[in-house]
């Protein structure tokens, strides 16, 4: 396998560390109660999301889960619009209508945030369909979890896409819980990406903390894609390092494990890649200041903005206001 | 002028939206040419016409349909998506409401989710228990949909257009029963617009307000009771949810007697909401309570004398508006 350009590295490491800095600022309020609102960490999953955003054009549509900071924030949302929306105001994305679980932003392709596990797979079949119709060119990337893959619409459509090679690609963030279900309590299937050989689908399983992996995996998926080859479900391994929302209780997560993957941690990882390729350590370091001065920056703002006019609740339920 | 069915109405109607938009596309179980342009023939043709990309064969998958034409619509696309029999809605609902119905509003307005349901259902065919229901008041429950049922042709033909104009989702349902009604064609272009009844018939003495296929017992009942010199006014609501409450309260203000009429079992359905409504607003012209009459509240059977027992009789509606006018 070719490297990664060194453009293609930075642009990842930067999407990478806009994630995790956003991981970091939003358990900071929480933890100081400056907010209180539901939010599902993404501490260990950051260069997933980064890597397989890096890997689609600005335009491809994205639909992702309540756990999608990763996609949302690496898609590249203003992030002064995606604070006010998960702080619930009205200079959020969704004029606070929708908050954490539900973040849309059509002019970055972050087209559906559903809180229904598995929902997303479905619809990211129809957008796909749209660009097949069409003829737009547009890659259609889910993102979602191992728990969602034993949901009915997930085996829908899998098969659905693959019977029409839509221009898909499936990501199972493989972070081994499912709420409070491991995965081998919830799953016998060896992995997620071996059932796509069950829809006549290419699925492949690989190191999600690993961008040497994850990152042309996901490339090669959006290129065939997008060439008219059709779908295919990558499964990125990697570990959720919280409880399953900020705040819920991990006792059922045994220590030993959790030990042993956070040696595999992937920003540790990622940063010895990036120093390998001769970036040096004051051009990171200061990626990563620049990313805090401007995330500060949007909380600031978002903390000062207006809540939603609370006629808002008539609005936006059919076209004509009722 | 032509007569037209209603099987060839919907047909004209979808056909003619396909032929302006190229973002109009079908999808679901066995509408394409190959599978004999759906099992009640509503896509037959259009294949040939439109190709295999717009009139698209499904696997059996209810929620990948309708998930399908939720992320179509997002991308700018107006998908018709046909569930084959009502009941098969609960396969999906995941989709519909918390999806469909929901996006624009989630989205503070981003992401209408313009897509046509169409799905068939009716009881007197003998398909028994899990292929006869009328589930509209699920759907009229959950804000964010248009919930719509035309009585005959003419209205399909109308409706169907404006619910594929419609910027928001549309449940359409087409009873089996009346798929072979003729109207007089009322032509290309034909709209009858949402959210508007119908006065089906004008009267003095009593409203009942229903949709769908028992908009024609009511039209029967009215016709007998004329020659008895009671006079009823008979609005079709074509369009269930949201209803259009104006002409309804005009209608009961005038009358002073209300008696709600639908398919779907009486308890929690969606005549008691407009009963209830009434009752609130026209209290002070009321004569009587309003009154209502639905479908026996148990599975719809199968044998027919049962299956008939369990529709409101005609009998039975000509005793409540008996009743109602204190003439019995
Ligand atoms: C249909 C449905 N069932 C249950 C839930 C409650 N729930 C929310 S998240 C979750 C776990 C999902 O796990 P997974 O798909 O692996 O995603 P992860 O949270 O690990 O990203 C559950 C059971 C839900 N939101 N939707």
């Amino acid at each position: 396998m070719s490297e990664i350009d060194r453009d293609k590295l930075l642009d990842i490491y930067t999407r990478t560390m806009k994630v995790n800095r956003t991981d970091e600022k939003f358990r900071a309020l929480l933890m100081q109660g400056k907010v209180a609102v539901m939010y599902y960490c993404v501490r260990g999953q950051e260069l997933v999301s980064a890597a397989a955003m890096a890997a689609l054009e600005d335009d491809d549509y994205v639909v992702c889960t309540y756990r999608g900071q990763g996609e949302q924030t690496a898609k590249g949302i203003p992030i002064e619009k995606w604070w006010g929306e998960c702080l619930g105001k009205a200079t959020g994305t969704c004029k606070g209508k929708g908050g954490t679980m539900h973040i849309t932003d059509p002019e970055t392709g972050i087209m559906v945030t559903t809180g229904v596990v598995g929902s997303g797979l479905p619809i990211a079949n129809g957008l796909a369909m749209a660009s097949q119709n069409s003829g737009d060119g547009r890659v259609t990337l889910v993102s979602f979890g191992d728990g969602a893959a034993n949901i009915g619409g997930f085996h829908e459509a899998m098969n659905m896409a693959q019977l029409y090679k839509l221009p898909v690609v499936f990501l199972c963030q493989n972070n081994r819980y499912g709420e409070h279900t491991a995965y081998a309590d919830h799953t016998n299937s060896k992995s997620i990406a071996s059932r796509a050989e069950g829809y006549g689908m290419r699925g492949v399983t690989v190191d999600g903390n690993d961008v040497n992996q994850i990152y042309p995996a996901v490339k090669e998926a959006v290129d065939r894609a997008r060439a008219g080859e059709g779908p295919t479900l990558v499964e990125a391994m990697c570990y959720r390092m919280m409880g399953h929302f900020f705040g819920s209780d991990f006792s059922y997560m045994p220590k030993e494990h959790l030990a042993e993957m956070q040696a595999e941690d992937p920003l540790p990882k990622l940063r010895a890649v990036m120093l390998e390729r001769q970036f040096s350590e004051e051009e990171l370091d200061q990626i990563v200041a620049d990313i805090d001065a401007e995330i500060d920056a949007a909380v600031q703002h978002a903390l000062d903005a207006p809540l939603p006019d609370t006629d808002e609740i008539y609005k936006d339920v059919l076209e004509e206001v009722n | 002028m032509a007569e037209i069915t209603m099987t060839q109405a919907l047909n004209l109607a979808i056909d003619e939206a396909m032929a302006e938009d190229d973002g109009v596309f079908c999808l679901g179980e066995d509408v394409a040419a190959k599978q004999g342009g759906g099992v009640f023939k509503i896509t037959s043709g259009l294949t040939e016409k439109y190709g295999e990309h717009r009139i698209r064969a499904t696997p059996i998958s209810e929620t990948a349909i309708i998930g399908a034409a939720v992320g179509a619509a997002l991308a700018g696309q107006r998908p018709i998506a046909e569930i084959m029999l009502m009941n098969f809605v609960g396969v999906c609902m995941d989709q519909i409401v918390n999806h469909a119905a929901k996006l624009r509003f989630m989205s503070g307005g981003q992401t209408p989710c313009p897509i046509v349901i169409r799905t068939t259902t009716g009881v007197g065919v003998g398909f028994g228990g899990q292929h006869s229901d009328m589930l509209e008041a699920w759907f009229a429950h959950v804000a964010g949909i248009h919930t719509v049922t035309p009585s005959n042709a003419a209205d399909a033909r109308g409706l169907m257009r404006s619910a594929i104009d419609a910027n928001d989702p549309v449940i359409f349902i087409e009873n089996i029963l009346c798929y072979g009604l003729t109207s007089e064609d009322p032509g290309p272009g034909y709209r009858v617009p949402l959210g508007k009844a119908a006065v089906a018939k004008e009267g003095s003495d009593l409203s009942i307000i229903t949709y769908g296929r028992t908009v024609l017992d009511a039209l029967e009942v009215a016709g007998e009771l004329e020659k008895e010199g009671i006079s009823v006014e008979v609005i079709d609501l074509r369009t269930i949810a949201p209803y259009d409450e104006e002409t309804v309260l005009k209608s009961v203000r005038k009358t002073g007697r209300a008696l709600t009429l639908h398919e779907a079992v009486r308890p929690f359905g969606t005549g008691a909401e407009i009963a209830a409504n009434i009752q609130e607003k026209c209290w002070d012209d009321l004569k009587g309570p309003v009154r209502r009459i639905g479908g026996t509240f148990s599975a719809v059977p199968f044998a027919s004398h049962l299956e008939q027992a369990w529709i409101p009789t005609k009998a039975e509606i000509v005793e409540q508006i008996k009743a109602s006018v204190g003439r019995v």
